[in-house]
């Protein structure tokens, strides 16, 4: 059983179904990848994780309690930590700022997380004064994934974070999430650098056309012959 | 020298102290236009007749008050009855906001929809407060008329020019000047400015982060109904004209295109701007 499950998700945005049976799930201090072409439903599978998208069939699960019918604000409350793909800071705001909005429903003396936060992603406290949307991609995305840690959440889902940023620090960013992989947290993300990500991953979904065409451990998915053929070039 | 002194009272008493005075009602009116615009993205035209409204209020309970023999000479009478102008105004930008524009937030209408709402939300306004008070030129102003008489002036001085200052020009600015410092510490260092900041910012990220959207619209009327009451009545006293405008034509565009300065201003760009876009 789980940590984190979306099992049989059906489902889309609108009369079509995107995903079609499809289930992801992840466990504590475990990195789960999802890849697959272009239009396979990866992030649409993120969404549906999240509470975004209203599903016509399957359940969503966290810690054995069913969630299906949650609000995202009610999952980000239950510890689920979501990182979108684009608009995924406050770009007019203080990098503090948007640390401070991550931390918004806390009611609690988050002071400690916000220490950890400039631990894990120094170049942060050395700009928390500076306004977000003046940051490069690379910083933005630590902002955004800071913002997201700030709920102290057990479960981290990253949308393609490393989208638009160079290799040096889509490297960087990698080592950060094992970082927080290690600290226990789930972590789920949906990536475009397939073959890197799954260098990571502890386990990877193959997702084609809403459905899982191939799960195995990071490591086995690389080795697969018709993986490597038909989505990895190679 | 005394050329050149007299030049500078001239200017003074005739470009610099109405235009600050005039500056100061419209930045309390633009502000209230540009909360709004940042939090339910849409201009407001009928904000100059929320401010007609909540000085319609303040005059008849300025009315009340000089009826039963109260006065704060040398201060107008009216800064007692302002809180319950504001208050009236809070109530009915919140009764509107409960009846009319919820139902499209909800829907999630396009901002047209909105302005044109708005326009509608003007003519009601509007209609309501010619129905209670009328149309014409009301008198409320009491206590103290200057702070420098133009006589005294030159006879303290012995300058040829004189230099005068209404008691009410002189309010005007220091309410503006309180009103705007502690609305932009507000928004800067309080939890829920910065929720609303967050909102404005980026209105998805801001829901995921717990930001309750009912909440920030809440507040964001209270302050432009507060700034709107207190703008209208410091309009009317300054200038002395009729607070009831007629229609929309005479009090929403000022505030609107004073909003417009703000937002398109090269500071906005920057963090000095309560809304930067």
């Amino acid at each position: 059983m789980s940590f984190l499950i979306g099992e049989n998700m059906t489902g889309g945005y609108g009369a079509a179904d995107i995903l079609h049976g499809c289930t992801i799930d992840v466990e504590l201090g475990e990195i789960v990848v999802i890849v697959g072409p272009n239009g396979a439903g990866k992030s649409t599978a993120m969404k549906a994780v999240f509470g975004m998208l209203d599903l016509r069939e399957g359940s969503v699960r966290l810690d054995g309690d069913d969630i299906t019918r949650l609000s995202p604000q009610e999952r980000v409350r239950r510890g689920m930590g979501f990182v979108p793909q684009t608009s995924n800071i406050f770009t007019s705001m203080t990098v503090r700022e948007n640390l401070e909005m991550g931390a918004y429903l806390r009611d609690d003396d988050y002071s400690t997380t916000l220490e950890q936060i400039f631990e894990l992603f120094p170049i942060l406290k050395e700009k928390s004064r500076q306004i977000a949307g003046e940051l490069s991609g690379g910083q933005r995305q630590q902002v955004a994934v800071g913002r997201a840690l700030m709920m102290q959440p057990r479960v981290l889902m990253l949308d393609e974070p490393t989208a638009g940023v160079s290799p040096i620090v889509m490297d960087e960013l990698f080592d950060r999430i094992i970082e927080i992989r290690n600290s226990g947290i789930a972590v789920l993300m949906v990536e475009q650098n397939a073959a890197q990500a799954l260098a990571i991953a502890d386990r990877g979904y193959v997702l084609v056309t809403g459905e899982n065409r191939f799960a195995d451990s990071g490591q086995a998915l690389l080795d697969d012959p018709e993986v490597r053929r038909s989505f990895l070039g190679g | 020298m005394t050329d050149f002194l007299d030049a500078l009272v001239l200017i003074t008493n005739f470009v610099l102290v109405p235009g600050v005075a005039y500056g100061s009602q419209l930045a309390l009116g633009a502000l209230g236009v540009t909360i709004i615009y940042g939090i339910l993205r849409f201009a407001n035209f009928a904000h100059g007749d929320l401010m007609a409204f909540g000085t319609m209020v303040v005059i008849l309970f300025t009315w009340w008050f000089q009826s039963m023999g109260v006065s704060i000479a040398p201060l107008p009478v009216a800064l007692l009855a302002l809180p319950i102008g504001i208050a009236a105004a809070i109530v009915m930008s919140l009764g509107t906001d409960r009846l009319v524009y919820r139902f499209y937030r909800r829907r999630r209408a396009p901002s047209v929809i909105y302005i044109l709402t708005s326009i509608g939300v003007m003519f009601v306004m509007n209609g309501i407060v010619r129905f209670i008070i009328g149309p014409n030129d009301q008198r409320f102003t009491d206590g103290a008329r200057f702070i420098i008489k133009a006589g005294e002036f030159k006879k303290a001085t012995g300058l040829h020019e004189g230099l005068a200052i209404k008691l009410t020009q002189g309010l005007t600015v220091l309410v503006t000047l309180i009103v705007v410092v502690g609305l932009f510490r507000f928004l800067q260092k309080s939890r829920t400015g910065k929720a609303m900041r967050a909102y404005s910012d980026n209105e998805d990220l801001a829901l995921l982060s717990g930001v309750s959207p009912e909440r920030v619209v809440f507040y964001a009327w209270v302050i432009a109904a507060s700034l709107a009451a207190i703008a209208g009545t410091a309009s009317t006293k300054v200038s002395n004209h009729s607070p009831i405008f007629s229609c929309c034509c005479r009090f929403s565009p000022p505030p609107l295109s004073a909003a417009s300065v703000i937002h398109s201003a090269p500071w906005s760009a920057g963090s000095s701007s309560p809304f930067p876009r």
